[in-house]
């Protein structure tokens, strides 16, 4: 469990300044909430890579892979059949299938990937109990910094994140 | 040069939406408030279409019984005109089924802001409409009940499908291609879902919105990998919806018969695809409007946009008609002449004109801007469009397989009360499930209509 101050914010112009400037206070930002996606924010914000596409890239080559073993298998070695006087190995005829269960299994693979690295799913978060934090999902925007342990200093930085423009600032568990 | 960047955007926004529409809570209220706070609206109007919708559902469970009961023979399918409604249905949903996903992918590769307000129900028109064309092969199978032999696995037989086949290919590219559309509509869902979650007034709906919202939060990392996300699989969708529609063409470019065997099949599907899906959009994007009050988030700029992609499909379809009408003079093939000489003046032959009416005459309307701008007549001419593409898609199947190369087995089809029924039934179906979705899931993306209004607002 860490203590968070949660500043809100009615503007975006205001709520991206605030997070840049708050970066350069002497308080560790922990994440930023909106309700939609802001560009400022991943530049702001130094998030680790994501591994998604890399994760789907080798899903899909893979599954397409193994179909069309599947198939060379079945068709070769397996099951040779004569069809027409084509060659056992009709590689041009044998594509569509590892083509469109690549591409299934790359999309499965960037959700799951994309699940863990945002961290989902979990059905309850501090964050949901602490009244307000809903207006992330709607037209508010959040700042979390971590609270200090002091009182002093707890007021200080509640004073900045209102100095910053927050209509309100709310001490929450995360 | 910052300057002129914002200035565009703010030109955009307003574009795609009306003044009343241009706040954040103004939007998420439009959209949320008929699932949410269902006693304040009047749902007399849904009622009515469930009601009829669920009688012709009925109607096509009836049919779909009666065909596993007694066979594909109460179709009017015949010895020579093997194929008939069914499989006409069938590449008609497909095509409408691809437009979903085509669109949005497409115009978010493209970055088109227009696809904030419509993406949502072309996408779950997309589903729908695979779901049920999927359900076309399988009852005209004449076992049905071996229908799984299509899949590879380890049986007794020691057989394995044959892969070469058009219909193997049809079997994995619809699979994928559901599943897949399943899950990029259902990513584009979690940040709406989460919306609707922090909205709900009661418990249940927040714990159902809340289930599905997967516990989203809206943290700067989470729309980091979103986003990434979203767009890999844009760029996935758009190969594997052109893919699906090329096979369709192939089930007919792979034979030999005249008419079929045309290299110009896959490229001219996937458009004729595009085009009845954008019809379909357009004729549910003017509903959802009408239903919802939606006119501040689904204006006549989006119609005019959605009249001109249909304008330009429409001249292409008409290219693609010459095409083949050219190549068939121009091969000299005496089958393929004769075809083309039957599809204008042979049994089928009013039918014919009315496709090139509704396909290619009717939608050159679409020059005139006050046309494009009047959401009722691109309502009209976008059910003339789906009705000329149907006509397209049973005249592709009677004209060549009644008039093949052996005049002796010539033979023309007569639909019989099942096939009516199974056709009427199926789009009873898709209003059934598109009715349900309405009243279940946010039929617009908030967020990304969200996005759209602060760009809009950013200096």
């Amino acid at each position: 469990m860490t203590q968070l101050l949660l500043g809100e914010f009615t503007d975006q112009r205001r709520f991206v300044e605030a997070v840049r400037r708050a970066r350069d206070a002497p308080c560790r930002v922990v994440e930023a909430y909106t309700p939609y996606p802001l560009e400022e924010l991943s530049v702001a914000h130094s998030h680790r890579a994501s591994r998604i596409r890399p994760v789907m890239f080798a899903g899909g080559v893979l599954t397409a892979a193994l179909a069309y073993g599947l198939e060379y298998y079945s068709a070769v070695i397996n099951y040779p059949y004569n069809s027409g006087g084509r060659p056992l190995d009709a590689w041009p005829t044998f594509m569509l299938v590892p083509f469109a269960t690549g591409i299934l299994v790359a999309a499965v693979c960037g959700f799951a990937t994309f699940l863990f690295e945002a961290g989902m799913p979990y059905l309850s978060n501090p964050l949901f109990a602490s009244g307000g934090f809903g207006g992330a999902s709607q037209d508010r925007f959040m700042l979390a910094i971590e609270c200090p342990q002091d009182n002093d200093d707890r007021s200080a930085a509640a004073e900045m994140l209102a100095g910053f423009g927050a209509i309100s600032v709310r001490e929450v568990q995360s | 040069m910052a300057l002129p960047i914002p200035v565009e955007k703010s030109a955009e926004s307003e574009r795609w939406t009306l003044p009343e529409a241009r706040s954040m809570e103004v939007v998420n209220a439009i959209v949320a408030a008929p699932l949410l706070e269902r006693s304040s609206w009047s749902w007399r109007a849904w009622w009515i279409g469930f009601c009829v919708s669920l009688a012709a559902t009925m109607a096509f469970l009836v049919t779909v019984f009666l065909v596993f009961y007694r066979g594909i023979g109460i179709w009017g399918v015949n010895s020579t005109v093997v194929w008939g409604f069914a499989i006409a249905d069938y590449v008609w949903w497909i095509g409408i089924g691809n437009a979903g996903t085509l669109i949005s992918s497409m115009l978010l590769l493209m970055r088109q802001r227009w696809r904030a307000s419509t993406n949502r129900f072309a996408e779950a028109m997309t589903l729908f409409a695979a779901t049920i064309a999927g359900i076309f092969p399988i009852i005209h199978l004449g076992r049905p009940l071996y229908f799984y032999w299509l899949t590879p696995y380890p049986n007794t037989m020691h057989v394995w499908p044959q892969w070469r086949s058009a219909l193997i290919w049809d079997f994995w590219a619809i699979l994928s291609y559901i599943l897949f559309s399943i899950l990029f509509w259902y990513v584009g869902l979690i940040p709406d879902f989460a919306t609707m979650r922090d909205r709900a007034q009661k418990r249940g709906q927040a714990a159902f919105y809340g289930a599905l919202a997967l516990g989203w939060c809206g943290s700067s990392r989470q729309w980091q990998v979103y986003e990434k996300l979203h767009l890999a699989l844009a760029c996935l969708g758009v190969p594997l919806v052109v893919s699906l529609h090329s096979v369709v063409g192939m089930d007919f470019a792979a034979s030999l018969m005249p008419g079929w065997q045309e290299s110009i099949f896959p490229p001219y599907f996937v458009v004729g695809a595009m085009y009845s899906g954008f019809a379909m959009v357009a004729c549910l994007a003017a509903l959802v409007r009408w239903g919802f009050r939606m006119h501040g988030l689904i204006t006549t700029a989006h119609f005019d946009v959605m009249a001109k992609i249909m304008l330009a499909a429409s001249i292409i379809m008409g290219l693609s008609y010459a095409t083949e009408w050219f190549n068939a003079w121009y091969g000299g093939e005496r089958a393929d002449r004769s075809l083309v000489m039957f599809e204008f003046a042979g049994h089928y032959a009013p039918l014919f004109w009315a496709l090139l009416l509704c396909n290619v005459v009717i939608p050159q309307a679409f020059w005139w801007a006050g046309v494009r701008r009047s959401v009722a007549a691109v309502f009209v001419i976008a059910v003339i469009i789906n009705i000329g593409m149907w006509l397209e898609r049973i005249l592709i199947i009677w004209n060549t397989l009644s008039h093949d190369y052996l005049p002796s087995a010539w033979r023309i089809f007569l639909p019989t009360i099942w096939d009516w029924m199974v056709t009427f039934g199926s789009l009873g179906l898709f209003a059934l499930m598109f009715l349900v979705f309405v009243r279940v899931i946010p039929v617009v993306s908030m967020h990304e209509v969200r996005k759209l209004i602060a760009e809009g607002q950013s200096p």
